[in-house]
C-alpha cells in the first residue's frame, strides 16, 4: 500500500510535467493544426539559457524568468519565421520542418553551451517532506512543480475563456478565414498561440531538469509521453491534454514500479492503443466519430 | 483465350513492359556502378538501397494511402530480429530464404497493426505509431535471453558464392543483394500502383466517403496498404541486419523512423522515385556534412555537432524552398521544359504550367 502511495505521488509530479507538455502541443495543434515535434527541443534550449544565466551568477528566479521569457520569444519567432511560410504546403511538410528544427536545436545546444551532462538546481529542497515521523516521497520542489503547472493552466483557462484576447485566439483557431473577415488579426493570434505554448513547454523544461539532468536530448522522452498524453486526451481538448498527461504520469509510474522501468514505454503503448480502440479521437474529443 | 491475350496486351503489357525495361536498365547501371566503386562506397550504396526499400513501402502507406506512420523503424526492427533469430548460432540459410521469412513475419505483424491503424486518422495514427517506435525496442531490451538485450544479436555476413571467385569483396556481394531487393520491390510496387489496388489506395487517401461510395472497402484497403508497407519494412530490416552485422535496440531508435518519414517528404511525397531521392539524401548528406565539418578546424564540441546542425537546417530550408521535394522540383522543371517545347514563348506569352500542381502523383 505504501509502495502504491509512493508511486502515486511520483506519478502525480511526472504527470504534471507531461500534462504541461501535452497542453503545449494541444495549443499549437488547435491554433495551427501542427504537431510541434520541436517542442521538447525548444524547452531544452530555453532550459540551457536558464542554466547559462545561473552560471553567470543570476539567482534561480531570474533564471526561471529567463527560461519563461525566452520560451515565449522562441515560440513567436519560430511561428513567424519558419511555420508561417509553409502554412499552405502539404501538412506533412510542417512535420518535417519541426523535425528538422528538433535536430538543429539539439545540435546547436552543445555547440553553444558545451556537450557535457549538467545538473540543474531546483528552486526548493528535493528531500521528501516529513509527515508525522515518516518521510514521504513528496518534496517541496514537487509541490512547487505541481503548483506552477496548475497556476499556468488556470491562467491560460482564464485567458481563453474570460478575455477578449482569448476569444479572438479561439476564433482564429476555429475558423481563420471568417475571423479575418471579422477584423481579427489572425496572424498575430497564431503567433501568440505559439508563443504561449512555447512558454508552457519552457516551464515544463525548467521544472523537470533537476530530476532528469540537462543534456541536449533530455526532453525527448518528455515530448513522446506528452504527445501520447495529448493523443489519449484528444488533441482538440485542453482539458483532455491535462487529463491525458496525468494519466501517462500515473501509468508510467505504476508500470515502472511494479514491472520494471524497461517496460514503461510498452505500458504507454498498451494504454494508448486501448484508449484509441475505444475512442479513436481521444477521451475528450467532441467531434463526431468517423465510421470505418 | 485470344480475347484475353489481346486484352492483356492492350491494357497490362505496355505498363508492365515499361516497368520491366526500367527495372532492367536500373539493374544494369547499378551492377556496373557497384563494380566500379570501392568497398566503402559499396557499403554506402547498400545503405541507400535498404532505405529505398523501406521508404518505398512508407511512400505507399503515407504518400499514396494517406496513413501517417512515425513507427516504421519498429517494423524494420521486426524484419531485422526475424533475420537475426533465423541466423542465430551461425546457422547457415540462403539469403533469399531469410529475406522472404522476414518479409512474411513483418507482413503478418503488419496485419495486426493495420487493423488498429485503420481506425485512426492523422495525428492520432501518428501518436500511436510514434509510441510503437519507442516501445518496441524496449521489448528487445527486456527479453534478453531471446533478443540479446542491449548488446543485441550478431548476424553472420552472407558469404559471396564460389563462382564469383575467392577474392570477391563481401561488401559488393551485399550491395548486389540489397540493390536486387530494391529493384524488385520498386518493380512490384510500381505495378501495384498502376493496378486496381493502387488506384483504390489513392481514392481512399483523397476522399474516404467518395471511395466508399464507389464500392471500395475503405478499411480493407487501408489494412492492405499497411501490410504491404510493413512487408517492405521487414525486407529492409532484414537487409539492415546483414548490413550492420548486429541487431540491437539502439539501431532501431525513434530516429530511424523519423529518418524514413524525412526521406519520403524530402524526396517528394507520393512517388517511388521520390523515395529513392530521399534515401540518397539520407545517406549522403550526413557524410557530406561531416566531411565538410572535418576539413575546417573547430573545437570538438562544435565539430561533433555541426553535421547534425547542418542536416537539421537542410530539412528546414528544404521544406521552405521545395515543398514538393526533389521529385516535385524535377517535375516542375520538366513541366516548364515541356511547355516551352510545345508552346514556344512568343511576345511575352507564358508557357502553360500549373504551378500549384505540377503533375499528379505517380
Amino acid at each position: 500500500m505504501s509502495r502504491f502511495f509512493v508511486l502515486t505521488l511520483s506519478g502525480l509530479t511526472q504527470g504534471a510535467i507531461y500534462a504541461a507538455m501535452a497542453l503545449a502541443l494541444v495549443m499549437i495543434w488547435r491554433a495551427t493544426k501542427v504537431i510541434n515535434f520541436a517542442q521538447g527541443a525548444m524547452a531544452m534550449f530555453t532550459t540551457y539559457l536558464a542554466l547559462f544565466a545561473i552560471d553567470h551568477g543570476a539567482p534561480y528566479w531570474v533564471a526561471f524568468a529567463v527560461a519563461i521569457t525566452s520560451g515565449l520569444l522562441l515560440g513567436a519567432i519560430i511561428e513567424r519565421v519558419l511555420v508561417r511560410p509553409v502554412e499552405s504546403a502539404p501538412p506533412l511538410n510542417v512535420v518535417i520542418l519541426t523535425l528538422g528544427l528538433l535536430l538543429f536545436l539539439e545540435a546547436l545546444a552543445p555547440m553553444a553551451f558545451g556537450g557535457q551532462i549538467r545538473s540543474f538546481p531546483p528552486a526548493f529542497s528535493i528531500v521528501g517532506l516529513h509527515l508525522g515521523n515518516s518521510q514521504v516521497a513528496f518534496s517541496p520542489f514537487d509541490a512547487f512543480t505541481l503548483g506552477a503547472v496548475l497556476a499556468v493552466m488556470v491562467l491560460l483557462m482564464l485567458l481563453f475563456q474570460k478575455t477578449n484576447l482569448g476569444l479572438r485566439m479561439r476564433a482564429s483557431a476555429f475558423n481563420p478565414e471568417v475571423s479575418g473577415l471579422l477584423g481579427i488579426r489572425v496572424g498575430r493570434m497564431l503567433t501568440l498561440g505559439w508563443a504561449l505554448a512555447s512558454l508552457v513547454g519552457a516551464l515544463a523544461g525548467v521544472l523537470i531538469a533537476p530530476s532528469l539532468l540537462l543534456y541536449p536530448t533530455f526532453m525527448d522522452d518528455v515530448l513522446v509521453f506528452g504527445f501520447t498524453g495529448a493523443v489519449i486526451g484528444g488533441l482538440d481538448s485542453a482539458v483532455g491534454a491535462v487529463v491525458g498527461g496525468l494519466l501517462m504520469g500515473f501509468a508510467l509510474s505504476y508500470v515502472g514500479g511494479y514491472f520494471g522501468s524497461d517496460l514503461e514505454t510498452v505500458g504507454a503503448l498498451v494504454i494508448l492503443i486501448a484508449v484509441l480502440m475505444v475512442r479513436p479521437r481521444g477521451l475528450f474529443s467532441l467531434q463526431r466519430l468517423r465510421q470505418v | 483465350m485470344v480475347a484475353v491475350r489481346s486484352r492483356v496486351d492492350r491494357l497490362v503489357a505496355p505498363t508492365l513492359r515499361r516497368h520491366l525495361l526500367i527495372a532492367l536498365g536500373a539493374a544494369a547501371v547499378l551492377l556496373l556502378l557497384s563494380a566500379q566503386i570501392g568497398a566503402y562506397d559499396d557499403y554506402n550504396l547498400t545503405a541507400v538501397a535498404i532505405f529505398a526499400v523501406a521508404a518505398a513501402g512508407l511512400t505507399l502507406l503515407t504518400g499514396l494511402n494517406g496513413q501517417l506512420s512515425l513507427g516504421h523503424g519498429a517494423l524494420m526492427a521486426i524484419g531485422a530480429y526475424t533475420a537475426s533469430l533465423l541466423l542465430k548460432d551461425h546457422r547457415q540459410l540462403p539469403v533469399i530464404v531469410v529475406l522472404l521469412i522476414s518479409v512474411l513475419s513483418a507482413g503478418v505483424i503488419g496485419i495486426a497493426f493495420g487493423y488498429a491503424a485503420a481506425r485512426l486518422r492523422g495525428p492520432y495514427l501518428a501518436g500511436a505509431t510514434l509510441t510503437l517506435a519507442v516501445a518496441l525496442p524496449q521489448v528487445a531490451t527486456r527479453y534478453k535471453s531471446i533478443f540479446g538485450g542491449e548488446s543485441g544479436l550478431t548476424v553472420p555476413p552472407s558469404a559471396p558464392p564460389d563462382w564469383l571467385g575467392a577474392d570477391f569483396p563481401p561488401e559488393r556481394w551485399l550491395a548486389w543483394i540489397a540493390l536486387a531487393a530494391a529493384v524488385v520491390t520498386m518493380l512490384l510496387l510500381a505495378n501495384l500502383l498502376r493496378s486496381a489496388p493502387g488506384r483504390a489506395f489513392k481514392a481512399v487517401r483523397d476522399n474516404e466517403a467518395a471511395a466508399a461510395l464507389a464500392g471500395i472497402d475503405v478499411a480493407r484497403t487501408q489494412v492492405l496498404a499497411f501490410v504491404i508497407s510493413a512487408a517492405c519494412a521487414g525486407l529492409a530490416g532484414a537487409l539492415f541486419a546483414y548490413w550492420s552485422g548486429i541487431t540491437s535496440p539502439a539501431g532501431f531508435s525513434l530516429g530511424l523512423s523519423l529518418q524514413l518519414i524525412t526521406a519520403i517528404v524530402i524526396g517528394g511525397l507520393g512517388s517511388l522515385a521520390g523515395a529513392v531521392w530521399g534515401s540518397i539524401v539520407l545517406v549522403f548528406v550526413p557524410l557530406l556534412t561531416s566531411g565538410m565539418a572535418s576539413t575546417v578546424h573547430l573545437p570538438s564540441a562544435v565539430a561533433d555537432n555541426l553535421p547534425l546542425a547542418i542536416y537539421g537546417g537542410i530539412l528546414v530550408i528544404a521544406m521552405l524552398v521545395a515543398p514538393h521535394g526533389i521529385q516535385g522540383a524535377l517535375r516542375r522543371i520538366l513541366a516548364i521544359g515541356r511547355a516551352r517545347w510545345e508552346y514556344p514563348p512568343r511576345g511575352g506569352q507564358k508557357g502553360v504550367v500549373d504551378w500549384d500542381d505540377p503533375a499528379p502523383g505517380t
